[in-house]
């Protein structure tokens, strides 16, 4: 079983045994990019594929089923239809920054998902500051969605630049502020050790995952949150807004630019969701000491399936928020919540050490309360059912 | 005059923005030309001047449409934004035009009936309906009992369908990705195919005629119309399950575009638009037009004039609508499909004027004929509901963000064959 696990590690390092030492770190590191690279260029095809479908299926008719069985190269009809397109640039747009703005974004995007274990010694690098190098290159992604914008000259690529800045700003603050508990509980901003933190059972069946925690639940759903929004996802796609801005930066691109643009997109959900899976749902770890045997890159996958079918499964469901709507929420919802999450995971940490009787349920019940009750409070003045009270509506015969 | 354009600075190059735009080197066609014509709106785009006399924001100039996803047709709305404020907003119509009225004074009566369908080409029955009601008063032609029956259930069939499209399409403007209107579809289906077995075409009826109707109805269709009546109640539920408390839908459209009831009164705004600022005015109640004074149904009506109430009255309209359709298709009599003295050729009413107008699903849609006495209409005029209900959508966007202006629009209803004719 141990090999099964390990395949992918093995035959990299198989293969790296017959280049000459001097070229060994230059092959391995080759070979891991290519390995990322076509996985998640395939998963993104997968997704384009499975997004149609779970759409369709949501809004009661087929989706795609007339490319190959099922549809399934409906995918690679996409990619040649975007690859021959005619590639317009506007006359009067920065030429050289519009150019540019797609790699400005799927660099830095490739680049956060280096970062991220896949599986049992599955990391390409497992840097120290892992955390905050992904929020690092997490943030050049605003620039390239600026560059976009601002380079196409057009008023409606301009208005979603902006909505795209304003968003991500406020939304980082939340994203960030909710990873920052689990550095806290971890102790370390290493995405492998946060893993390894949460490689154990409680009680021998309870996985150690911090998503099972109090503080580690409301971290869990404020970071999935903050990353729709990161990510431009529904209900936060305003940059996007069809109904609105036409496609807002993206208005002036098309063929293979649109495509890059379209691919940059997609990594920035699954990078921000295998970092929710690593953070929160403990990367790689079997949810059952029974099920152990399985494969940890297969987990890994599974759970960011999981999160990617949620993110689809929303988009087809919620209608978009309004500008002030999403402001207002990212700033005086969130942002208190994540705040009050720390104090939380602070508390857990302390609490650790209880050791009277019942101490576990008590230490849980506190830290619970301590997330619900603000929850509740703010909940009310934000967007409780007082604000919209039932109308009741009148006849005339 | 260039010193007041320069001062206009657009961000974008375009129509009534001035360039300061930096012409790029080598590129053929610069879009900066000092010389085009520019269309003079009637205000000016000053840059905003905070207190310090520093220039601190500027305004933003859209033409939003005529291709734009969500203006339902090509429709253009010129407006200025502040930020994402909307400090004006121009509706420009004309688009669509078609000579409707003049091509119908050159035709003969019958000859414009197909050409009504695609007034409102959503519902083609009731338009039928409200030029087939003012050629009759023209000509002093009675519609058999069975006709009657029948036109009160396609009209209402067609009220479920625009209603039902109508919610559809404005969700999906609030950026639902399009699964409510999917849903709203699924039922639409339901209702074009009984138009189609009826008529023979699904959207283009063209179905009722002078003193009654084209054909009779085909057998098993009552119970097949009686089916998609019963089932209608279910569908209706699961979509105000999905909608009427959805948290998001109730912040996107309480308290956003309120038309206060004295302005709707004014601009003469009618149909469901009208009843959802709180005024009691329904044709169907007020001119007891056909034979809708044999039927029991109520009126809903709002009470805040916003979006929330345009979208709640329409389903419970529907609601009401079902209503109709239960005791309609209970009572509808054996009997001719058309009046015996209407002859289709050598039509002449003789002259006078007659104004024929129906509750349509968006609001009253007239017909005013004058006949001289000849084979075609000397004067044919629509009096179009989306039109005049789309001429306060300034009124109702000032103030709010673009993406309200959408959901404004959308609450609106319009049907661009209609605006524009």
């Amino acid at each position: 079983m141990d090999q099964i696990d390990q395949i992918f590690v093995s035959l990299k390092h198989w293969a790296v045994h017959f280049f000459p030492d001097a070229l060994q770190p230059l092959v391995s590191a080759g070979l891991s990019i290519a390995a990322l690279i076509a996985a998640f260029g395939s998963i993104f095809a997968i997704t384009t594929w499975v997004e149609r479908k779970a759409l369709g299926r949501i809004q009661n008719r087929l989706g795609p089923n007339r490319v190959g069985p099922f549809g399934l190269l409906q995918p690679m009809a996409d990619a040649i239809k975007m690859l021959t397109k005619e590639d317009i640039v506007p006359v009067s747009a920065d030429h050289v920054v519009h150019y540019l703005a797609p790699f400005a974004l799927i660099i830095p995007v490739s680049l956060a998902l280096a970062v991220i274990p896949y599986g049992r010694n599955m990391a390409l690098v497992d840097l120290d500051g892992g955390v905050l190098f992904f929020f690092a290159v997490g943030a050049a992604a605003e620039v390239a969605v600026f560059m976009a914008g601002w380079s196409s000259r057009n008023k409606y690529s301009i208005l979603g630049a902006m909505r795209a800045i304003a968003q991500m700003i406020s939304y980082e603050v939340p994203l960030v502020l909710s990873t920052i508990s689990v550095v806290m509980i971890a102790g370390s901003l290493s995405l492998v050790k946060i893993v390894e933190a949460q490689n154990h059972f409680v009680g021998d069946w309870l996985p150690g995952w911090y998503v099972l925690t109090p503080w580690g639940f409301a971290g869990f759903v404020l970071f999935m949150i903050a990353a729709a929004a990161e990510s431009n996802r529904a209900p936060f796609d305003l940059p996007e807004a069809e109904s609105e801005i036409i496609a807002g930066y993206l208005t002036e691109y098309s063929g293979f630019k649109y495509a890059l643009f379209f691919l940059g997109e997609y990594w920035g959900m699954f990078a921000v969701s295998g970092l929710a899976v690593t953070l929160f749902l403990g990367g790689w770890t079997a949810p059952f000491p029974f099920l152990a045997w399985v494969p940890s890159f297969v987990w890994f996958f599974a759970k960011l399936g999981a999160l990617i079918l949620l993110f689809i499964w929303i988009r087809g469901t919620l209608p978009r928020l309004r500008i002030d709507q999403l402001m207002s929420f990212a700033w005086k919802f969130l942002l208190p919540m994540s705040l009050i999450n720390i104090v939380v995971a602070a508390l857990w940490h302390f609490t650790a050490g209880w050791s009277f009787p019942s101490a576990p349920l008590w230490r849980w019940l506190l830290c619970a309360a301590l997330v619900v009750i603000p929850y509740l409070g703010f909940g009310h003045a934000l967007a409780g059912r007082r604000r919209f009270p039932k109308r009741v509506y009148q006849y005339a015969t | 005059m260039s010193q007041s354009r320069s001062n206009t600075i657009g961000i974008a190059g375009g129509t009534g923005m001035v360039s300061q735009a930096p012409s790029v080197p080598g590129q053929r066609g610069s879009l900066g030309a000092q010389s085009l014509p520019h269309h003079q709106p009637g205000y000016t785009l000053q840059p905003k001047v905070d207190a310090s006399g520093e220039v601190s924001s500027e305004l933003l100039e859209i033409a939003m449409g005529p291709h734009h996803p969500s203006t339902h047709g090509v429709f253009r709305m010129d407006v200025v934004l502040d930020g994402e404020r909307v400090v004006k907003l121009k509706p420009v119509f004309g688009y669509l035009h078609r000579n409707h009225e003049k091509i119908a004074e050159n035709t003969s009566y019958l000859g414009s009936m197909p050409y009504t369908d695609r007034l409102d080409y959503l519902c083609s029955m009731t338009n039928n309906w409200a030029y087939a009601l003012a050629v009759e008063k023209l000509a002093g032609l009675k519609p058999t009992e069975r006709a009657e029956y029948i036109r009160v259930i396609t009209a209402e069939l067609t009220r479920l369908l625009n209603h039902t499209c109508l919610v559809g399409f404005l969700v999906q403007d609030m950026g639902a990705m399009g699964t409510p209107l999917m849903y709203a579809f699924r039922e639409r289906e339901k209702i074009l195919d009984l138009f189609e077995s009826l008529s023979g075409a699904r959207m283009m009826c063209n179905y009722m005629r002078f003193g009654g109707c084209r054909v009779d109805l085909p057998p098993g269709w009552l119970d097949q119309a009686k089916a998609v009546v019963a089932s209608y109640p279910k569908f209706l539920d699961e979509f105000e399950a999905l909608l009427s408390e959805n948290e998001i839908l109730l912040a996107r459209s309480q308290g956003v575009g309120i038309l206060s009831r004295e302005l709707a009164i004014n601009a003469s705004i009618t149909g469901p638009m009208l009843r959802a600022s709180g005024v009691n005015y329904d044709i169907r109640k007020v001119d007891k037009y056909g034979i809708y004074d044999r039927f029991d149904f109520r009126i809903p009506l709002g009470e805040h004039g916003d979006v929330f109430d345009r979208y709640m009255i329409r389903v419970l309209e529907m609601r009401e609508s079902l209503k109709i359709l239960t005791q309609a298709l209970k009572d509808i009599p054996e009997g001719p499909i058309v009046d015996p003295k209407a002859k289709l050729r050598g039509f002449r009413p003789k002259a006078g004027e007659a104004y024929g107008r129906i509750e349509a699903g968006k609001g009253e849609l007239g017909f005013y004929l004058i006949s001289d006495g000849s084979p075609n209409p000397y004067r044919y005029r629509v009096r179009p509901p989306s039109l005049i209900n789309l001429t306060i959508l300034e009124d109702m966007c000032l103030g709010t963000t673009i993406g309200d202006v959408m959901v404004i629009l959308g609450s609106v209803d319009i049907v661009l064959g209609e605006v524009d004719r």
